[in-house]
């Protein structure tokens, strides 16, 4: 375990250091070694239903859905047939897409194999996750989608960029937005984001 | 900025968008029935019109599909989005740029023929 490093393991302490506490407060810290898993089924397919059973979550249908529980296995919306899932409440493991893509490899007689993919995709993305009331206006320096409740409500989530980064952007609660760049770009969207969170630490001071 | 409408995720910013040049451009039935010039045609030879242009897009930080375009080159207006193996729709007017470069396999024909007709769109 001591051998893993996480995308933003080398930037923790700043990320301690930057973020503020307070009524205008922001905080943002990485989560680490959360599994995820890369579904490119059909929704309604068969191979989808399987992949659903296995899962034990539905798949979102739509732009900007997602489903299952934001604290634990949740599925993030990419695209009509590609789907993001991420457990945050647990490390990722060896093997880990092995069981769900086994339903799609099901031998068993009046079973079948049925076209689709699961991929342990744990190590694609990183997950930082910006906290607190100040957290929508840290990301509106660079986000270009409508990030008001009002057309980003709670359990939204969809990908776009947030400065230059391509990232997924997903409305966990209220006032906690999880940002899921590609891991080489951690430790960029990581400072870029302290850079956008330093105008709330003057303010307290 | 532009406001391109992703028919999977509805209207977002330019800069999600790659460009892909010109739609409809089929690869020839038989490549090698095609003479040099042909060929050349085929691969560097685009339409340049003034006016509606379909053309393809891709949503590349979005849900990375692609779609096609019918973009009003002079006003930068988007007059209609439909997918990729859709036909060009008609309703683009002075559309000119139909006529795909070596569409046939033996075709000879005249076939920069669209940079002629933009100057009267």
């Amino acid at each position: 375990m001591h051998l893993r490093r996480s995308p933003a393991h080398g930037a923790a302490a700043e990320m301690a250091a930057a973020s503020v506490a307070g009524p205008p407060g922001v905080m943002l810290r990485e989560i680490a070694f959360a599994p995820q898993l890369g579904v490119r089924t059909v929704p309604g397919s068969a191979s989808a239903s399987r992949i659903e059973r296995a899962l034990g979550v539905s798949l979102p249908s739509s732009v900007g859905e997602t489903t299952g529980d934001p604290d634990a296995l949740h599925c993030v919306w990419i695209s009509p047939d590609e789907f993001l899932t991420i457990d945050v409440s647990r490390t990722q493991e060896h093997g880990e897409a092995g069981a769900v893509a086994a339903a799609l490899d099901d031998d068993r007689p009046g079973a079948g194999r049925v076209p689709g993919q699961v991929v342990d995709l744990s190590g694609n993305r990183a997950i930082l996750e910006l906290t607190g009331p100040s957290a929508r206006a840290v990301l509106e320096k660079g986000c270009h989608v409508d990030l008001h409740p009002r057309a980003f409500p709670v359990g939204h989530a969809v990908s776009t960029l947030v400065g230059p980064v391509p990232m997924i952007v997903h409305r966990s609660h209220g006032e906690t937005f999880r940002l899921l760049p590609r891991s080489s770009f951690a430790q960029y969207t990581v400072r870029w984001l302290i850079d956008a969170m330093l105008e709330f630490r003057t303010i307290r001071a | 900025m532009l406001l391109i409408d992703c028919p999977h995720c509805g209207p977002r910013d330019e800069v999600e968008f790659h460009y892909g040049g010109q739609a409809h451009v089929p690869y020839p039935e038989d490549p090698y029935a095609l003479t040099d010039r042909e060929w050349a045609e085929f691969l560097f030879y685009r339409d340049n019109p003034r006016g509606p242009f379909a053309e393809r897009w891709q949503h590349s930080v979005g849900c990375r599909k692609w779609f096609n375009a019918v973009r009003d080159t002079a006003t930068y207006e988007f007059l209609e989005v439909y997918p990729m193996a859709a036909p060009a729709p008609s309703a683009g007017g002075g559309l000119t740029g139909n006529g795909p470069v070596g569409s046939g396999s033996t075709r000879s024909g005249p076939v920069g023929s669209g940079s002629a007709g933009s100057g009267s769109a």
